[in-house]
């Protein structure tokens, strides 16, 4: 018990040494300085308050809410791997409404886009529920798909329905000021963390303590026990886990456009929806990790830039860092799964 | 000539548990060696320690003479081991030649495949077809693949983990004849065992282990299953179980009525229940007689509730409890917690709940409780369902179902790889159930044990129900079973 919950512990801190090990040791292969890349790195991420506020942490709201969404499907059992295309269905349905509510008291105004931005993202991540349900369409496949729908969608709005009155730029006109969630002053920051912050909770708590998010994981664990023992209706539960995902990754595509962005354009997400995959499965799927761990691949991200500012390595290379780090939590389960299995053998 | 399988000093525990106690075992060339013992006596821990799959704390394995690196599980296998599990252990998605191919490693065309597959299974009289797949496949038919898959990497010595547990009689006939031919081919078989007649009847030596210790171990024709059965148990035991004396026609209310009763076939394999008319009322026992495949499994479910009928009538009183057949995958989820698996089984009306909440401190000592008076062996009620023995899995699985206060209980062959103690626990509390006003819907594979627990017994042959004077024989039961399954 107690050395399974040290390894626990240790092994998030683990994957990510050899995630930089890993990075340090192919740019000095390259041929680049790797201390002045990890000290650019550290910079940019955590170096000062300015990096932390402005930088850090507006990254690490997206990461957060999706990847608290992506761990609740997860843990029902439904791959929904389609919150990309989820966050940008949030966020085109935030951007036209929240360009017309520019007559609205702002404490009305910001929920009502943030609800709408919501419920887009539950009707983007219901077309896989229901194919899954009436027709047994695998969810791995259609959330995968419906996300390049999502974005041809952007790019169309952006240069037709939403774009900006001067049809110059492909992009949305600024939302008004109403329509945009609060930031502390000086910052990028922004109120959309409290969202994060209480989500999460509101979540460890629905996992924990409550009968429905209990049968959620047996779901996950063994639908046909679940249905047998514990009569649960699995296909419901199921079905819902995976909306429910797919609203918040909507409200996090609702949050970047009300708190960060301001505005609708191509590529608004640097892969959000594919780095909260990482998020969610790094932390176990447990909704308290999760902040930790968004947190961290969020400084992952913001560093990234700094580092091809003042050290001149490309920002991608951090995407090595996240892959040794999902690769290396990936050999440890399943080394722990087969002790497991071995000890159960019994 | 050295033994085919010689086991030295064989220890291992599981945290508390002594699983193994220093234990000797020699398997020699070309003789069936019965392994006899109560759940959790050690047979299968022993097993896979022969076969590489648990790691001993202490002691020796050889091999033909060759001593083998404990925990290795190629090596056993290179030297010509082949082993059947008490649970399959077939890919669903392949079919049952695929899967043949698979374990024994033939690099051969599907046609020549087909083929070798079809002459294995006619050769050892284990029938099947090798076209089917095997998530189709019947809980029979895929105990029969897994030991056709032992039987075709060539295998000198064969671990058999209680293959005819789920076996119907003339299959498991048919099972035993094949090993028999095998011995005399040359291939030494364990056969791990509850059945102490399949012991006696086929065996050439017996050893018996009772709590990780052998207690006797020598040739089968001096021995008696009642000798045996004193061995197992540390005391001695009397003859065979009793017939359960026909009740008079019972008068309480009635719990379950069907009438025409048809509900569509489960899986791929077996007919279905085509018609169905009885009734249970409180306080009896109602024993369903059938072969593997005859449409029990869609009664029983049908009536716990989890099959619509396709057509007929059938009124069920609430709440019901049931008792599926297959524990590691239906009954409970392993990975859970007894207390967890305890508060999913009893859903939003237990007394954990308030509203969306779960107590678990509540369930977590309700669970304790029930660990007690069901006499459960385990860490606590923090412990894995996975890491119980089949036996006291089965009797958490019981403690859970009679939790919800049924009017109706219906238990899918719930001794099914359990020992004699065990099954008679079992059955003893299924009666206890019927005597508290509940009405009790039962299958057993086993004829004899469900004679011993029923009131009175039906039939169901090709998916019909035949209702049975009580007074019926042992042998007209059997041959209705049966007749109907020929034709």
């Amino acid at each position: 018990m107690s050395r399974a919950g040290i390894s626990r512990l240790w092994l998030p801190v683990l994957a990510v040494g050899a995630g930089l090990l890993t990075l340090m040791l192919g740019l000095a292969a390259g041929g680049y300085d790797p201390l002045l890349a990890l000290a650019a790195l550290w910079r940019g991420a955590l170096g000062s308050p300015d990096a932390i506020l402005s930088a850090l942490l507006p990254r690490a709201i997206p990461l957060i809410i999706i990847g608290l969404g992506i761990g609740l499907a997860f843990r029902a059992g439904a791959l929904n791997i389609g919150a990309e295309g989820q966050f940008y269905a949030g966020a085109i349905a935030a951007t036209w409404i929240g360009l017309s509510l520019s007559a609205w008291p702002r404490p009305l105004a910001v929920p009502v886009v943030l609800a709408v931005a919501l419920a887009a993202g539950l009707l983007w991540a219901s077309v896989p529920v229901f194919l899954r349900l009436r027709f047994g369409v695998l969810e791995v496949i259609s959330t995968l798909l419906l996300n390049f729908v999502a974005e041809a969608l952007v790019s169309w709005m952006v240069q037709g329905p939403l774009q900006e009155s001067k049809h110059i730029y492909p992009q949305s006109d600024p939302l008004p000021l109403a329509a945009r969630l609060p930031q502390l002053p000086g910052t990028r920051l922004h109120l959309g963390l409290v969202v994060a912050l209480g989500l999460a909770g509101l979540l460890w708590v629905f996992g924990t303590r409550t009968l429905l998010g209990f049968q959620l994981r047996a779901t996950g664990a063994n639908p046909l026990a679940a249905q047998v023992m514990g009569g649960v209706n699995t296909r419901r539960v199921f079905g819902l886990a995976l909306a429910v995902s797919g609203a918040l990754a909507g409200l996090a595509g609702g949050c970047e456009v009300s708190g960060t962005s301001f505005a609708l354009f191509q590529s608004l997400s640097p892969g959000y929806g594919f780095t909260a995959i990482a998020v969610a499965l790094l932390a176990r799927l447990n909704p308290l990790a999760t902040i930790g761990t968004g947190l961290l691949f969020a400084a992952l991200e913001a560093g990234s830039s700094a580092m091809q500012r003042e050290a001149q390595v490309p920002a991608v290379v951090v995407s090595v860092v996240e892959a040794v780090i999902i690769v290396a939590v990936l050999l440890a389960d399943s080394a722990q799964r087969r002790r497991l299995l071995a000890e159960a053998g019994a | 000539m050295p033994p085919a399988l010689e086991l030295r000093g064989i220890s291992k525990r599981f945290g508390q548990v002594e699983a193994l106690a220093g234990v000797d075992f020699t398997l020699n060339e070309g003789e069936i060696h019965a392994l006899l013992g109560e759940n959790g006596a050690g047979k299968s821990t022993l097993m896979k320690v022969a076969f590489g799959l648990v790691q001993p704390d202490a002691g020796s394995v050889a091999i033909g003479g060759t001593a083998i690196r404990v925990g290795d599980p190629t090596a056993a296998r290179r030297l010509g081991v082949g082993m059947v599990h008490q649970h399959f252990t077939s890919i669903p998605a392949f079919t049952v030649a695929e899967n043949v191919a698979l374990t024994a490693g033939w690099r051969l065309r599907p046609r020549q495949v087909l083929e070798r597959v079809r002459r294995l299974a006619e050769g050892t009289g284990l029938l099947i077809d090798p076209t089917l797949l095997v998530a189709d496949l019947s809980a029979g038919l895929k105990q029969r693949l897994e030991v056709l898959k032992a039987l075709a990497a060539d295998a000198r010595v064969l671990l058999l983990d209680e293959p005819t547990s789920v076996l119907s009689p003339p299959d498991a006939e048919a099972l035993l004849r094949g090993v028999q031919e095998f011995r005399a081919r040359g291939v030494a078989t364990v056969l791990i065992t509850h059945k102490l007649r399949e012991a006696v009847a086929i065996a050439d030596r017996v050893t018996v282990l009772r709590r990780g210790r052998v207690v006797h171990t020598g040739p089968v024709r001096d021995e008696t299953a009642e000798r045996l059965a004193g061995y197992m148990l540390g005391e001695p035991m009397t003859g065979e179980p009793p017939r359960r004396a026909p009740a008079g026609p019972s008068t309480g209310e009635v719990r379950v009525r069907a009438e025409g009763l048809a509900v569509e076939r489960l899986g791929g394999s077996g007919t279905g229940l085509r018609s169905a008319s009885l009734s249970v009322r409180s306080g009896e026992v109602v024993g369903v007689a059938a072969v593997e495949g005859n449409g029990q499994r869609e009664l029983l479910r049908a009536i716990a509730g989890l099959r619509r009928p396709a057509s007929g009538r059938l009124e069920v009183a609430r709440p019901s409890g049931f008792i599926p057949e297959d524990r590691s995958t239906e009954a409970l989820i392993g990975e859970f917690t007894l207390t967890e698996n305890l508060v999913l089984s009893q859903g939003h009306l237990a007394p954990w709940i308030r509203g969306p909440w779960v107590d678990w401190g509540r369930a977590e000592r309700r669970t304790m409780e029930l660990i007690e008076s069901f006499a459960v062996r385990t860490s606590g009620p923090g412990a894995p369902a996975a890491s119980l023995s089949g036996g006291n899995q089965q009797r958490m699985v019981i403690a859970a179902t009679l939790e919800r206060r049924p009017s109706v209980l219906v238990a899918e062959n719930p001794t099914r790889g359990l020992d004699f103690r065990a099954a008679g626990e079992v059955m003893d509390r299924l009666r206890a159930a019927a005597t508290d006003g509940v009405a009790v819907v039962v299958h057993l594979s086993d004829l004899d044990e469900l004679l011993a627990v029923a009131d009175r017994v039906v039939v169901l042959a090709d998916g019909v129900l035949v209702d049975l004077p009580p007074d019926a024989s042992r042998e007209d039961i059997g041959r209705r079973m049966l007749g109907a399954t020929a034709g």
